[in-house]
């Protein structure tokens, strides 16, 4: 891992690489992070970074947040804002595999004490309730024309069917339902894969957590009040997306932009990760539809698994969940691309902005956030390690150099493999129960490769993100019990 | 070992190398890796029930590209862990015709150790040549 020479550093935590850098790049790339961030990253974020900058359309920037690595045509934490007006793209490779993978953040009225001495109780039933790991299916039992419904309706769908409360939807990004899904978008096989799995939190680096609030971990009281949060406080956090539904949108759309970009349209890329269509193409509007039908699925998803969660803390703790006060505090993607405004250079633009392992960040008074966050701005979670715990920020007008997006998470830095040599699933998992976290797993390999250890330094992460001015941190939370696949 | 795990090449994913003596072998044998990326023990899995598998392309990699998505689409849509059988490809005008036998069964999870869900088999580095007469495959598998 070495820093490019061409690299210069513009700000405290932005770094650019010049258009001259390499042939065929239409912006600068530019990556934040401190120097120690920067300097760790694999070499493969300046290829893929600059790659990104190739692409028609591309505005001002292609962009790394501080969490960046090595992902597929994008590299993860990478975000682009694509000029539809300019024959700007639509890139599967900026949104990723796993559409909508995202993350949801629900308060609970329980404190640690009350919930500790339940905790292995809590953490076994959430388990039982929220199935993980390989080829998982949830007890949403759906025919598969109920299932596209879904994926035209999202979380829509599920509060309308008893799966939830109306406050959900207000508190989930685009309101659980992004507008334009069309279920004719998608194939019969992508149908096949998801439609059984609705509820399912898969594997990898998905996880339920149990967490709380510690007074010392509190950045800002204010805020911290606004979202509800006090110390002492019980929330769970998890992380899953659109599971075997989005993977096969993904995939099915990849090869279709392989087949007609050259051809039909004139566009070469660097990387085959990167096959794109206009966006103002039937090949571009067909699959933002579907991509659109596989962001609805993940909300429901999500919503899926925060009607279980009700019912689990529900049945621990002898009390209906409104008496418990298990309301979310909000829902965000981290792979997506989004039709949105913005003002670049004095001008108003339609860019559709992709963001892969990135979040989006609003800025307090922009107009498609909730009503209650409107003053304050966006929540923002970014996941950390299942050691290390996760953060709420808050978006905040600086993020306007970055088309309002954040980091995603801490990032990967050491390889699977390496992570199951240093580690063991049994032992990590009595280490991490002597800590005070108890954690039940689907892969016992999965959890080592799963290790604090082998991702990057959240607080680092998240210290970049404040400093570059693109969030600003609300509150730390610890893990206490967690569920992965 | 007919396939080898690469184990620097993907920090947060999983890439392999397959080779085989012929066409039929290195698709077995990225088979196999890529079932063993989501199983520890390839025995474990019990020929119970059993898929026709019959697939076309112009590109031999691409033909591998597509076997290997029909496991990973036979993992989510059934919940089934496949091996293959039997596998025939030929070449002709229009370009491969691959028909195979998978067997394998559902996922127990009392019998099936779990290692990690694969997503979709990506296209970075995506490979199959004939080196000195022995196939293989480069293939790296977002999980």
């Amino acid at each position: 891992m070495s820093m490019p020479e061409a690299l210069r550093r513009v700000t405290g935590t932005a770094w650019e690489l010049p258009v001259s850098y390499k042939e065929g790049m239409r912006v600068p790339a530019r990556i934040y992070g401190t120097e120690k961030l920067v300097r760790e990253m694999d070499d493969a974020v300046y290829d893929q970074v600059t790659n990104v900058a190739t692409l028609p359309g591309v505005t001002k920037y292609a962009l790394c947040m501080p969490d960046g690595h090595f992902g597929y045509g994008f590299p993860i934490g990478g975000v682009a804002a694509m000029d539809i007006d300019k024959g700007g793209v639509i890139s599967p490779g900026g949104i990723g595999f796993d559409i909508n993978c995202g993350m949801r953040l629900v308060k609970t009225g329980l404190s640690v004490g009350e919930v500790m001495p339940r905790l292995k109780e809590l953490v076994d039933r959430l388990f039982e309730a929220v199935p993980a790991g390989v080829g998982s299916t949830g007890f949403l039992k759906l025919s598969k024309q109920e299932f596209r419904q879904v994926v035209e309706q999202g979380a829509e769908w599920c509060v309308r069917k008893g799966y939830g409360w109306k406050e959900d939807l207000e508190l989930t990004e685009d309101s659980g339902c992004t507008p334009g899904a069309d279920a004719s978008a998608v194939s019969e096989r992508a149908v096949d894969r998801g439609f059984n799995q609705i509820g399912t939190l898969g594997s990898g680096n998905h996880y339920l957590e149990v967490q709380v609030v510690r007074e010392e971990h509190i950045f800002d009281q204010g805020l911290a009040k606004a979202f509800g949060l006090v110390p002492g406080q019980v929330v769970v956090m998890f992380h899953c997306g659109s599971r075997g539904f989005g993977h096969q949108v993904a995939t099915d759309y990849l090869q279709l932009f392989l087949k007609v970009m050259e051809g039909k349209y004139g566009i070469r890329v660097l990387d085959r990760e990167l096959a794109c269509a206009p966006y103002e193409s039937p090949e571009g509007s067909a699959y933002f539809a579907a991509m659109k039908g596989a962001l609805n699925m993940s909300f429901a998803n999500r919503q899926m698994i925060l009607h279980r969660v009700r019912e689990v803390f529900s049945r621990v703790f002898g009390l209906p969940a409104e008496r418990l006060g298990i309301h979310m505090v909000y829902d965000v993607a981290h792979n997506t691309a989004k039709l949105e405004r913005h003002r670049v250079d004095g001008e108003e633009r339609m860019l559709l902005v992709h963001r892969k392992g990135a979040t989006r960040a609003f800025g307090p008074g922009m107009g498609e956030l909730p009503e209650r966050y409107k003053q304050i701005g966006q929540p923002v979670i970014i996941g950390g390690s299942m050691e290390t715990g996760s953060y709420l920020l808050v978006g905040t007008e600086g993020g306007r150099e970055t088309f309002f997006s954040a980091p995603h998470g801490s990032g990967r830095t050491m390889s699977r493999a390496k992570a199951r040599k240093q580690w063991q699933g049994k032992g990590l998992q009595r280490d991490m129960e002597a800590r005070g976290i108890y954690v039940r797993t689907a892969s016992w390999s999965g959890l080592a490769e799963e290790a604090g250890g082998a991702y990057k330094d959240i607080d680092e992460v998240v210290a970049a993100a404040e400093l570059a001015g693109i969030a600003r941190r609300v509150v730390r939370f610890i893990p206490l019990g967690n569920i992965k696949g | 070992m007919a396939y080898r795990y690469l184990e620097e090449l993907a920090t947060a994913d999983i890439a392999f190398e397959a080779t085989g003596e012929d066409l039929e072998r290195v698709f077995v044998a990225a088979c196999d890796a890529t079932m063993n990326v989501m199983v520890e023990d390839l025995q474990s899995i019990e020929p119970r029930e059993r898929r026709a598998i019959e697939l076309k392309n112009r590109e031999a990699d691409m033909l591998l590209f597509d076997l290997l998505q029909e496991l990973i689409y036979y993992k989510d849509a059934e919940q089934l862990l496949l091996r293959v059988e039997e596998i025939r490809i030929t070449e002709g005008e229009g370009g491969y015709l691959l028909r195979a036998s998978a067997a394998g069964e559902k996922l127990d999870p009392g019998r099936h150790e779990q290692r990690a869900d694969v997503k979709a088999v990506t296209l970075h580095r995506f490979g199959l040549q004939k080196t000195d007469g022995l196939w293989k495959a480069l293939v790296i598998l977002d999980i």
